[in-house]
């Protein structure tokens, strides 16, 4: 056998070899049906809890339910785009093909999730506030939030040359990155209308306990999908970016 | 440091030659400025009220105007690959010209604002207010647009997609900016707005020559 395999026999799992869009193509295919089995089991779960278990809010009735839907997408839209600046970061000082990949994949679901939040939030604020938009400052800096997802997805579709793409939005996303707490706190200070966060570390979480569960659940279902999805897109990007390779040709699935 | 400052020197040198591009960016800005009254009324109390506000995104825009000019043109020529293989720090190069552009693009909002100011009926204390928040946000915004700059080099539609980059990173200033000459129209204290945007210059002086620079160096590969 080749030094190669030598070499991979010492771990369970060699994560240096699965950098290799080759190596990662074929388990990253094995891993999606597992990933969308969780998201399925988490999403029902999570449904029955949130629809059937979970009591009707004091204050605001029925209406609260959207929370389940409302505050994971929000959550992923930020933690998102803090692991796309991290893979994108990884691929700028490793030079590394498929984390520049993993931050392309993930991109357009970050700014799905923060369009997703900002709906349901538009729904949820129209019967609780009496309006769909205020300038509120959680609600502006996830705006702002979405437009910095567009602006990367932008900026890497106008540039022809993938490994310059690469570079260049890793660059954004990292400056994204460091001014999305200076955004926040300058918005927040800016103007404060909206309700006191209702989960934190800190303080006993002020809902009941069935809530908080129906709410995890979704979370969790949420992060299943993400990185389902993600695994999906990072495979079709890497038929796409490494067509010209002959593994990529002799795939079952490219030669039919 | 002479690199620096022959850079700074030449830039401007280049901007003196052609003369129009530079004013029709300060010209956009009276012009943006002048619009709003037409579009909202003469009211005074109204628009003294939303006179900050409309003077900063003009400046926001306007700076956005010129920023495409800061490398676009040493990149067609070539000179800016010449730049990066001369034995002189890129970042210093890259600084030099993020001085020029300020210079040329910013220095003159803040002489302008004022002028602009009184048509909107802001009192002395507010223009001087308005004057050093510009005074200090206008490097912030020539910084940051920088990296924008940069990283649109040659790209198709560079134009637009510079101000969908960069115009979300400019809301910090635009919010202290702004917020100062508010807070003292309404008689609050604004030291604290002059603090922090005082301190994004810091943070962007220290940080963004670099990161513009790394920018750069990609578009030139």
């Amino acid at each position: 056998m080749s030094q190669v395999n030598n070499f991979s026999n010492h771990r369970l799992v060699n994560w240096f070899q699965l950098s290799s869009p080759s190596a990662f193509y074929p388990v990253a295919g094995k891993l999606i049906p597992f990933f969308w089995a969780l998201t399925f089991l988490f999403g029902a779960a999570g449904l029955w809890v949130s629809f059937f278990v979970a009591p009707v809010d004091a204050v605001q009735g029925q209406g609260y339910r959207i929370i389940f839907i409302h505050v994971p997408a929000s959550w992923m839209s930020m933690f998102i785009y803090l692991v796309m600046a991290a893979w994108a970061g990884l691929g700028l000082i490793l030079n590394a093909r498929l984390s520049a990949m993993m931050a392309q994949a993930l991109a357009p679901i970050g700014a799905w999730m923060a369009f997703l939040s900002l709906w349901t939030g538009a729904f949820w604020g129209k019967p609780m506030w009496g309006a769909w938009w205020v300038w509120d400052a959680r609600l502006t800096s996830e705006l702002i939030l979405l437009f910095l997802y567009l602006g990367f997805i932008a900026l890497r579709a106008s540039i022809d040359d993938p490994r310059r793409a690469d570079k260049a939005s890793a660059i954004l996303a990292l400056v994204g990155v460091v001014n999305v707490p200076i955004i926040y706190f300058s918005v927040k200070w800016w103007n404060t209308l909206h309700q006191g966060a209702s989960v934190s570390l800190t303080k006993a979480p002020a809902m009941a306990q069935t809530m908080l569960l129906g709410m995890l659940l979704m979370a969790l279902c949420f992060w299943m999908y993400t990185i389902a999805v993600t695994l999906m897109r990072v495979r079709a990007i890497i038929l796409e970016r490494e067509a010209h390779t002959d593994w990529v040709r002799q795939l079952i699935e490219v030669r039919n | 440091m002479s690199a620096l400052l022959a850079m700074i020197h030449r830039d401007l040198l280049l901007v003196m030659r052609r003369k129009s591009e530079v004013l029709t960016a300060l010209f956009f800005f009276v012009v943006v400025t002048s619009l709003f009254p037409l579009g909202i009324g003469a009211d005074t109390a109204l628009l003294r009220k939303i006179a900050p506000g409309v003077l900063w995104v003009a400046a926001l825009l306007s700076t956005l105007l010129g920023l495409q000019r800061m490398f676009a043109a040493d990149y067609q020529d070539g000179s800016l690959e010449q730049l990066a293989l001369s034995p002189q720090p890129m970042v210093l190069l890259v600084t030099g010209k993020i001085i020029a552009h300020w210079m040329v693009c910013g220095l003159p909002l803040v002489l302008l604002a004022p002028v602009i100011g009184i048509q909107f009926g802001l009192d002395v204390s507010s223009l001087t207010v308005l004057m050093a928040t510009l005074l200090l946000g206008t490097p912030v915004l020539s910084l940051v647009g920088s990296i924008g700059a940069a990283l649109t080099l040659g790209v198709r539609g560079g134009s637009v997609l510079l101000s969908l980059l960069i115009l979300p990173l400019y809301i910090p200033v635009l919010i202290f900016g702004a917020g100062a000459v508010y807070a003292n129209s309404v008689g609050l204290d604004a030291t604290g707005h002059f603090s922090l945007l005082g301190a994004l210059l810091i943070l962007a002086l220290a940080f963004i020559p670099w990161v513009s620079s790394a920018a750069v160096k990609i578009a030139i590969e």
